[in-house]
């Protein structure tokens, strides 16, 4: 196979005595994805958030196509074109959907003040292809539906051209038929050969989206399998109990 | 994704004159109760509150606490307080009346009133309080002090730092074009103050037909043009009234032939001059139009109120918060700084007492202009509207002849319901 878009080897990370990632190594190739799977305080989070430069490493390495990266804060990490997709949005509530999605990339006029004009121009060529419903431009995120925070949220990680991306639970507060939307997105980038690592709890979801899935466990991870080869019940077996079908 | 049902559609068929105008309701509210106390005012003292003379009067007093009153906006957005602005105030006015009156004459030894003086002078003070207040951002953003304690020890320490400085003496009398920025002392004159407000209003004007220009040129919808000429109007109104109005104050005739002595003339007889636009005021004018800016059009402002916002976001999106706290801190330094600049030469001295009890006033002024404690929310006409409306208040009280201890009691009510209509105001409004 190719080089790994990402490749993360031997991370850990721990809080006071506490081992929330314990020696995990997983990887991701274009246009796939992989679940990082576990229950609560699995360190699933934890381990992404190294990542996407919320989390400062103990220890490990992180390789983006192949070669060595340095991501010490979430501006280091955008700068490889990694993007997340946090559970709670990340959306400074009392801001526009154009000011959420240009947040930290601002655009700006010759003279160095911002360009509220053309964000919000590029805003609405982006939200008119992720989600044509959405028209409240000038409104502040607080006031928007669940769906459409995400929708702007997802705008974002898109809009910068991700070519890895992180979801945490993206559909986790979402509706029928915006879970469906989600998922035809997800499929649409994967197309454009973008790498995805969704965390996730809900297994039948996992086994519809994903390539590959990593569990993890106490910090540790159990092992990575392909989703085609495994069941529901082995998967969750791999959650629950820790034990890996293969062994 | 699709709407989810709950979402009530955008009303579009029935909009209100104030929608079209697209003014905000909430300072409409403000300028209707600053407007309603006027008048009340004016009645209660047989129509001496809203003559020239007043009117020269409050802006003067209120430009010390509204020129704090824009900074503490971007403090409290950030969800931090500053209890030490009275008290860093006073500090920056010592430091700026010894460097005055002791430093650049004796021990640099340029005398008293060379033409470099004041201009040093303001320099120092205001290096001074951007550096404390930087000092004070960085206990906050760097070592995690909650800005409350911070702040609250500032307030004693910077109150007497001041006392150190100077022995509790007065310090006075001050550089004489330093006094120039205090108020009644300098002043544009008639011609000036014209010319000015004119350019004010070509300015407006510009920064109104421009804006459309740039909603038209990205296709957004645009205000109807009778809905943006009658906002020219009002405001051009505005402008050139204010300026009638400070003009229509005539110097008094015994200080007229007072200031043609002191040149060694004879006044003429029958002249008359008035003051026109304070410099201070302009002073205050120029530090709105400068913190509007940096509010709406910069990637600090843009920072800070996104910051206020959600800070767990603001972080995750690259934005270094513990910096952003340090600048915050250090722009309400140099802005008290510059009070201090405009208070010592209002009162030609500076007095150990000066700046007082500066902290409340200038926390209420923000609060009452609509910034919430919460964080996030807040704008600098706002609380310059705050400020002019609790100046107004207490000149308002003095003028009737309310007794001084009513007259604080009547303050604090005000500050504690206006923040309780504000919070029903939100409610109804349906932003939280």
């Amino acid at each position: 196979m190719s080089t790994p878009l990402v490749e993360m080897r031997d991370m850990h990370l721990s809080f006071g005595g506490i081992k929330a990632v314990d020696h995990v190594s997983v990887d991701l190739y274009p246009g796939e994805v992989v679940g990082v799977l576990g229950h609560n305080g699995a360190g699933k989070s934890c381990l992404m958030k190294m990542l996407s430069g919320a989390y400062h490493r103990d220890g490990g390495e992180v390789f983006v196509n192949g070669q060595p990266a340095a991501i010490n804060n979430p501006r280091d990490a955008r700068d490889y074109n990694i993007e997340t997709i946090y559970q709670t949005l990340a959306l400074a509530d009392n801001l526009d959907a154009a000011s959420n999605l240009f947040l930290g990339r601002e655009l700006t006029t010759p003279l160095g003040f911002v360009d509220d004009a053309a964000m919000e121009a590029e805003t609405r060529k982006i939200m008119n292809r992720l989600n044509p419903n959405f028209e409240r431009f000038s409104a502040p995120v607080s006031a928007l539906s669940g769906g459409q925070r995400q929708s702007v949220a997802i705008a974002r990680a898109v809009y910068f051209d991700a070519k890895i991306l992180i979801m945490d639970e993206p559909t986790a507060a979402l509706g029928v038929e915006e879970t469906r939307m989600v998922s035809e997105l997800i499929d649409e980038l994967k197309k454009q050969g973008i790498g995805i690592f969704l965390i996730d709890h809900d297994i039948h979801q996992v086994k519809q989206l994903c390539d590959r899935a990593s569990v993890m466990k106490n910090g540790k991870l159990v092992g990575t399998v392909n989703v085609d080869e495994v069941t529901e019940d082995d998967l969750l077996g791999m959650i629950i109990l820790g034990k890996n079908p293969r062994e | 994704m699709t709407d989810t049902p709950s979402v009530p559609i955008p009303a579009k068929p029935r909009r209100s004159i104030f929608q079209i105008l697209e003014l905000d309701t909430r300072l409409l509210g403000m300028i209707g109760a600053f407007i309603f106390l006027s008048i009340a005012f004016h009645l209660m003292t047989d129509g001496r509150f809203l003559t020239p003379r007043n009117i020269f009067n409050l802006t003067i007093q209120t430009v010390s606490v509204a020129i704090m009153a824009t900074g503490m906006v971007f403090v409290i957005v950030t969800r931090h307080i500053d209890l030490s602005v009275g008290a860093l105030l006073a500090t920056c006015s010592a430091i700026m009346a010894m460097t005055q009156t002791e430093v650049i004459p004796n021990w640099i030894g340029l005398g008293l009133e060379h033409p470099a003086t004041p201009w040093l002078t303001i320099l120092v003070g205001l290096a001074a309080g951007a550096l404390i207040g930087a000092f004070h951002g960085w206990l906050i953003g760097y070592l995690t002090i909650p800005a409350f304690i911070v702040t609250l020890g500032g307030l004693l320490v910077w109150r007497n730092a001041a006392w150190y400085l100077t022995n509790g003496q007065t310090i006075g009398p001050l550089d004489s074009t330093f006094i120039k920025l205090g108020g009644i002392n300098g002043t544009l004159g008639t011609t000036w103050s014209w010319v000015l407000g004119v350019l004010a209003v070509v300015a407006a004007v510009w920064a109104l037909w421009s804006s459309r220009r740039n909603k038209i040129s990205h296709g957004f919808p645009v205000k109807p043009v009778w809905a943006e000429a009658t906002m020219a109007g009002v405001i051009s109104t505005s402008i050139l009234g204010f300026v009638w109005i400070l003009n229509s104050y005539d110097i008094p005739v015994r200080r007229l032939a007072r200031m043609f002595e002191a040149r060694g003339e004879v006044m003429p007889e029958g002249y008359t001059a008035s003051y026109g636009l304070p410099i201070s005021v302009l002073l205050l004018i120029a530090v709105a139009i400068a913190m509007t800016l940096v509010a709406k059009r910069t990637r600090f402002g843009r920072y800070i109120f996104a910051t206020g916002g959600n800070p767990d976001a603001a972080a995750l999106s690259g934005i270094n918060t513990r910096f952003l706290t340090v600048k915050v801190f250090a722009l309400m330094g140099f802005l008290c700084a510059l009070s201090a600049v405009v208070a010592s030469a209002r009162l030609t001295n500076h007095s150990n007492d000066i700046g007082t009890l500066d902290e409340l006033r200038v926390i209420a002024a923000a609060v009452i202009g609509g910034t919430a404690l919460a964080g996030g929310i807040g704008t600098i006409h706002g609380a310059i509207l705050g400020a002019l409306i609790m100046q107004s208040l207490q000149s308002g009280m003095a003028m009737v002849g309310v007794d001084a201890p009513l007259q604080n009691i009547v303050v604090g009510t005000v500050l504690v319901a206006a923040v309780l209509i504000d919070i029903i105001y939100r409610k109804r409004m349906g932003d939280a």
